[in-house]
C-alpha cells in the first residue's frame, strides 16, 4: 500500500514537471518569435533609409549634417547586439528620422515628389510596426519572466535553461513620442 | 481583463451564430413540414381514390435546401458581400492612399496579433467601412473610395483598429451569417408564398367539392399558422439585424482604441463620417448592420432610448464620439 501510494505520487510529480517544463519552452519559443517579428521590421527599416538618402540627396545638398546623423544612426543599429543595445540604437535611428522628416519639410520640392512620399509611408508604416511588434513582445516576455520565477515553477527553470528575457524599454522621453512622423505631407488638415 | 472579456465575446458569438443557423434550418422545416402535415391533415379524410399527403417531400425538399442555403452562407457569405459592394481586392497597392491602406492593416494585424485581412476598396465617394469573414483566418476589410480621400492617417487607422475589433471578437461571423440569411429568408418566404399560392388552385381544381363538405378544423389552422410565419419571417430577420448590431460598435470602438493607442483619431474619423450625411449607395440594405456608420443615414440611429435600441442598428455618432473623447482623455492622463 506504502509502495503504491509512493508510486502514484511519483507520476503525478513527474507529470507535472513535463507540465511546467513544457510550458516555459513554450513561452521561450513565443519570446523568440516575438523578437523576430521586430527584427523583420527593423531590418525593413534599414532598407529603406539608403533608398530615402539617395533620393533626397540631390535636393538637401545642404542639410549634410542632418542626412548624415540617419546614415550613421542607421550603421549603428545595423551593428548593435543584444535587446538593450539594439533598442538604444534603435531609438536614437528614429530621433535622426524625425529630424530629417523635421528639416525636410522645409523643402517644397521634396513634398511633392511622390518617391520621397512613398519612401515616408513606408517608414511610418514601419515605424508603428515596430512599435506594436515591441509591445506583443514585451508583453509575451514579461508572461515568461513570471512564469520561471513563480514558484513551484522556478524549480524547473534551470531544467528548460530558462532564463529572464530583456525588455525592450523606451529609453528616452522624447521617443516615447516618435511614431507620429507624418508631418502632414500628404493631405493638408482638414 | 480584456482577454476573459474578449473571450466571453468570441463565445457568445459563436452560440448566437449557431442559434441563428439552428432557427434558419428549423424555420425551413416548419415550412416544409409544416407545410406537408397541413396537406396530410387535409387530405387524410378523403376517399381512397382521391390524392394521400403520406410522404412529406415538401418538408425533405425545403429542409436540405436551407441546409444547402447554410453551407453556402458559411462557404460563400463573406463574398457575396464583397461582391454585392462591388468591392476590388488590393492586391498590388496603386498611389499612396491604397499603400497606406494596406500598411495601416499590416500594422493592425501585428497589434491585435491577427493573420492579416484581405483588404478591399469599394467604389463609392461617400466614407464608409465595414469587415466580413467567417473568422480571424478568413477576414476581410473594406473601405470606401471615399473614406481613403476624407481621412489622415491616423484615423484611417482607428477605423481599421475598429474592423479589427470585429474581427477579433467574431462579430463578423455573426453579421455574415446574418446578411445571408436575411436575405435568403426575403428570397424563400417571396417564393415559398408564390408556390402555395399555385400549388392550392392545383390541388383546389380536384378537391374543392370534398373541403366544403367539411374539410378538417385542424388543417385550417395549421395552415393559418403556417402563413403567418411565412409573412413574419423577414420582418423578424430584419429586426434581428438591426438590433443585433447597435452595442457592438461601441465595444468595437473601445477594441479598436486599445488597439491603436489613439481614441482620438476614431473619434475625429467618426467626426468626419458624420459630416459625409449622403448615404453609401455601393452598400446593399441587407449588409447595412456591417459598416461602421448606418450606410443608409437612417434616422433612427440618431435617437437614444429603448425603440431606438431596438430598432437602430447603430449608435448616435455624438455618443460614439463622446465615449472615444472620455477614453482620450484617460490615456493623456495616464501617460501624464
Amino acid at each position: 500500500m506504502g509502495t503504491m501510494l509512493f508510486f502514484i505520487v511519483l507520476v503525478v510529480l513527474a507529470l507535472w514537471i513535463i507540465g511546467a517544463y513544457n510550458r516555459l519552452i513554450a513561452l521561450k519559443n513565443q519570446v523568440v518569435n516575438g523578437w523576430k517579428q521586430i527584427d523583420v521590421q527593423l531590418k525593413r527599416r534599414h532598407d529603406l533609409i539608403p533608398n530615402l538618402v539617395n533620393t533626397v540627396k540631390g535636393t538637401m545638398n545642404f542639410e549634410r549634417e542632418t542626412l548624415e546623423a540617419v546614415i550613421s544612426a542607421r550603421n549603428k543599429a545595423v551593428n548593435a547586439t543584444g535587446i538593450k543595445e539594439t533598442a538604444a540604437a534603435e531609438g536614437a535611428l528614429s530621433g535622426a528620422l524625425t529630424r530629417f522628416f523635421a528639416v525636410a519639410e522645409a523643402y517644397p520640392d521634396l513634398k511633392s515628389n511622390q518617391n520621397v512620399l512613398q519612401l515616408q509611408e513606408e517608414l511610418t508604416g514601419t515605424e508603428n510596426k515596430i512599435g506594436f511588434a515591441r509591445q506583443a513582445y514585451n508583453d509575451v516576455a514579461t508572461t515568461y519572466n513570471t512564469v520561471q520565477m513563480q514558484f513551484p515553477t522556478n524549480l524547473v527553470a534551470g531544467l528548460a535553461k530558462a532564463v529572464p528575457a530583456d525588455l525592450w524599454e523606451i529609453e528616452d522621453a522624447a521617443e516615447r513620442n516618435v511614431p507620429k512622423v507624418d508631418l502632414g505631407f500628404g493631405k493638408s488638415p482638414a | 481583463m480584456t482577454g476573459t472579456n474578449l473571450w466571453d465575446q468570441q463565445a457568445s458569438n459563436r452560440r448566437k451564430s449557431a442559434l441563428l443557423v439552428a432557427g434558419f434550418v428549423l424555420f425551413f422545416a416548419w415550412d416544409g413540414f409544416g407545410g406537408d402535415l397541413a396537406f396530410w391533415l387535409a387530405t387524410k379524410d378523403l376517399p381512397p381514390r382521391e390524392y394521400h399527403h403520406t410522404i412529406p417531400w415538401l418538408g425533405l425538399l425545403i429542409t436540405s435546401l436551407a441546409g444547402g442555403m447554410v453551407w453556402f452562407a458559411w462557404a460563400k457569405g463573406p463574398d457575396r458581400v464583397l461582391w454585392a459592394a462591388g468591392a476590388r481586392e488590393v492586391v498590388e497597392p496603386r498611389g499612396l492612399e491604397e499603400q497606406q491602406l494596406v500598411n495601416v492593416g499590416e500594422e493592425m494585424a501585428i497589434s491585435a496579433r491577427l493573420p492579416k485581412p484581405r483588404i478591399w476598396i469599394v467604389p463609392d465617394p461617400d466614407p464608409n467601412a465595414f469587415a466580413t469573414g467567417i473568422d480571424a483566418a478568413h477576414s476581410h476589410i473594406a473601405v470606401t473610395e471615399g473614406l481613403l480621400h476624407a481621412l489622415e492617417r491616423d484615423e484611417l487607422q482607428g477605423v481599421v483598429a475598429h474592423e479589427f475589433a470585429h474581427i477579433r471578437n467574431l462579430d463578423i461571423r455573426l453579421m455574415t451569417l446574418l446578411a445571408a440569411i436575411v436575405g435568403a429568408v426575403a428570397l424563400m418566404s417571396d417564393g415559398l408564398g408564390r408556390f402555395f399560392r399555385g400549388g392550392g388552385r392545383i390541388s383546389g381544381g380536384g378537391s374543392s367539392r370534398s373541403e366544403g363538405k367539411g374539410g378538417n378544423p385542424l388543417a385550417l389552422i395549421v395552415l393559418v399558422l403556417w402563413i403567418i410565419t411565412l409573412i413574419l419571417a423577414p420582418i423578424v430577420t430584419r429586426l434581428l439585424a438591426m438590433a443585433v448590431s447597435r452595442k457592438r460598435e461601441y465595444l468595437a470602438d473601445a477594441t479598436g482604441a486599445e488597439l491603436t493607442r489613439n481614441p482620438g483619431a476614431l473619434a475625429s474619423a467618426l467626426q468626419k463620417l458624420d459630416a459625409h450625411a449622403a448615404p453609401t449607395r455601393a452598400i446593399a440594405k441587407g449588409a447595412a448592420h456591417l459598416c461602421i456608420v448606418d450606410p443608409l443615414e437612417r434616422r433612427i440611429n440618431d435617437r437614444e432610448g429603448a425603440l431606438a435600441n431596438f430598432l437602430g442598428s447603430h449608435p448616435p455618432i455624438s455618443q460614439r464620439i463622446t465615449r472615444l473623447n472620455g477614453m482620450a482623455y484617460m490615456f493623456a492622463k495616464k501617460e501624464g
